[in-house]
């Protein structure tokens, strides 16, 4: 990693702008769809919070402090069972332990020189699929000090959008005929399906989630509790593996046409 | 309807805020020693495309909830008919999730 040791007057100037223009960058692209199919989502969550008799301060401050919509519906839907603290927890653990390899993927490319630790402890708060996803795909085109305020450009919008949505849900629960709510469901696995379907530029990941796409449900029949990350485990080191082991035999002797791609 | 902010469904909602963010803090600290474009990373983010896509398979075949009372052939008949509008528009994503969700609402409405 190239490490610059304090740059002159001007060069700070242009960083800061490099950085507030990547931020912008990041906001405009949130603002939209993005913006629209999260907040979609977040109103069924508001919705579901009602039907549990909670407050819709409970709802903003899960929405604010979790974020993470498959663990915050787990949650609300435990409490409302009668749960006690700790299956509730434990529950919410498990359905959110995809943040752990997401995180690990995503805080290498927004490293930057000079960016002090915190900030990472920060933006860690705002890793989602949603924002994973735009700053794998954006990140590795941007310039390294831009990288970070893209990201929290982005997730900032679509994190506000959520508040907005859960608030929103939590007043017009019962007030959506149903086949809106049914598309309002559906919006979100087609929206990540989409994203991730014009994502695969590299084949290994590629790879990664062909396979885990057909492991997901299969071992959800298999291991309800923990068909993730077994899906995880199993098909991303699957894809991974596969994809050195073609390469290495590509790179052979007798390479034919083409060589590795990506 | 709750009063506001009572205690019991403030813990909850506090626990299951920690519970989260340890995992997203735990992430920070295991990625100090990976650099990017080396091969733990690139294993790593497998790992996390494979989860990823691995719920969003589940959500579409195996749902909970509303979706759950659809039938089968019709999400997978509305995901490919989804997919399909979005490449031949060239990733048009507003077009090709509205066909999708078009395509869901119309087939459980025409034989549901």
């Amino acid at each position: 990693m190239a490490g610059d040791g304090g740059p002159p007057q001007g060069q700070q100037s242009s960083r800061q702008a490099t950085r507030r223009a990547a931020a912008a960058q990041g906001a405009r692209e949130a603002f939209g769809v993005p913006a629209i199919v999260l907040g979609a989502s977040f109103l069924g969550f508001g919705a579901l919070v009602r039907e549990a008799g909670l407050s819709p301060w409970h709802g903003l401050l899960s929405t604010a402090l979790g974020w993470a919509l498959p663990g915050q519906v787990a949650m609300v839907e435990l409490y409302a069972a009668g749960a006690s603290l700790v299956a509730i927890l434990a529950a919410v653990a498990l359905t959110n332990a995809r943040l752990l390899p997401m995180t690990v993927s995503l805080m290498p490319l927004l490293r930057a020189p000079g960016v002090g630790r915190a900030a990472y402890y920060l933006a860690a708060h705002f890793v989602a699929v949603t924002g994973w996803a735009a700053a794998m795909r954006q990140a590795p085109l941007l310039p390294a000090p831009a990288r970070l305020p893209y990201f929290l450009g982005f997730v900032l919008v679509i994190w506000a959008s959520s508040l907005a949505a859960t608030a929103g849900g939590y007043y017009l629960a019962g007030a959506v005929p149903a086949e809106v709510t049914l598309g309002l469901v559906f919006l979100n696995p087609i929206y990540f399906m989409l994203v991730f379907a014009a994502d695969a530029r590299r084949r290994a990941r590629l790879l990664a989630l062909v396979l885990g796409a057909l492991a997901g449900p299969l071992l959800y029949l298999v291991a309800t509790d923990w068909s993730l990350l077994l899906t995880g485990l199993l098909a991303g080191s699957l894809a991974f593996f596969g994809d050195r082991w073609w390469r290495r035999r590509r790179a052979g002797p007798e390479a034919p046409e083409g060589g590795r791609r990506g | 309807m709750a009063e506001p902010l009572a205690l019991w469904p403030l813990l909850v909602v506090l626990g299951g805020a920690a519970v989260t963010y340890a995992w997203r803090a735990l992430g920070v600290l295991l990625s100090d020693r990976i650099e990017a474009e080396s091969a733990a990373f690139e294993w790593v983010a497998c790992v996390a495309y494979a989860l990823l896509a691995g719920l969003i398979a589940r959500m579409i075949v195996l749902p909970l909830g509303p979706l759950a009372e659809t039938a089968l052939s019709h999400r997978i008949a509305a995901a490919v008919i989804s997919l399909a509008i979005f490449f031949l528009t060239r990733h048009n994503l507003l077009l090709g999730i509205g066909a999708g969700v078009g395509a869901l609402t119309l087939l459980t409405l025409g034989w549901g």
